[in-house]
């Protein structure tokens, strides 16, 4: 009872600061809400016993990147105001289709999941530290290395983006 | 469809950010899918799988936000429309 309270309340909290994030006006408010909805994101991690999750998606997502976007919209101040498009609604269409796509995939994976029977529960939670660091260092040793890899692309390509001579 | 006011433009110049908010967004429920079904099926490759989602949505975060600065650097402009210099 206590879970179903706990999860249904994050899972509320969770949609609406999402919906939030994309209809506020102000663009600091809709990255700051985005922090506050990566926090219960974190919380829900933590309520399914994932806690290394839920500290690296505090300090990376909450803390780390809602923190350059934040840097970006107030460095990129709009000194003068964009032409409108001829025709904003352009895209409404497609978009309409992917998204009615998309939940006659959802509607489908829940029927098929209806039929299927549930996996016995493991005995103690996968997402320890322990588990979760097996799985990384032997499994996924070379994408765990690749990863590395593709961090450090990152870093030195915004380097060269934020220079002051392109 | 009434008179265009400013508001209707500070929602176009918004519109760029919230693209990558909404990806942000996009990319935390597909983590929150990883580990529950990790959960479910008590194998800890969804956590690792989650794990390198983060990884490679701070490097787009990193490199999507310095192609915003250089373009608003040259073009004194961030608004999607007229970001058009390299498409085919």
């Amino acid at each position: 009872m206590a879970d179903a309270i706990t999860f249904y309340t994050l899972a509320a909290l969770i949609l609406a600061l999402a919906v939030m994030v994309v209809t506020v006006r102000n663009t600091l408010y809709s990255a700051l809400l985005l922090a506050a909805d990566f926090l219960f994101v974190a919380l829900l991690y933590a309520s399914m016993n994932n806690l290394l999750l839920a500290v690296i998606q505090v300090m990376v997502y909450a803390a780390g990147i809602v923190l350059v976007y934040v840097f970006v919209v107030i460095l990129v101040n709009l000194k003068r105001l964009p032409e409108q498009h001829p025709d904003p609604s352009r895209y409404r269409m497609i978009g309409g289709v992917l998204a009615a796509a998309v939940l006659g995939e959802l509607v489908l994976i829940g029927l098929s999941g209806a039929l299927l029977p549930p996996p016995a529960a493991p005995a103690e939670p996968t997402g320890s530290v322990e588990n979760i660091a097996m799985a990384l260092f032997t499994n996924f040793l070379i994408p765990f290395e690749v990863a590395s890899m593709l961090l450090l692309v990152a870093m030195v390509g915004a380097i060269v983006l934020a220079k002051k001579e392109l | 469809m009434g008179e265009i006011t400013q508001t209707h433009y500070l929602m176009l110049s918004a519109a760029l950010f919230v693209i990558f908010l909404s990806i942000e967004l996009i990319l935390n429920a597909v983590n929150i899918n990883l580990i529950a079904f990790a959960e479910q099926w008590g194998n800890p490759s969804g956590q690792v799988f989650a794990i390198f989602v983060i990884a490679v949505a701070v490097a787009e975060a990193v490199v999507g936000l310095g192609i915003i600065v250089a373009f608003y650097r040259n073009k004194e402009t961030i608004n999607i429309d007229e970001m058009n210099v390299m498409k085919w």
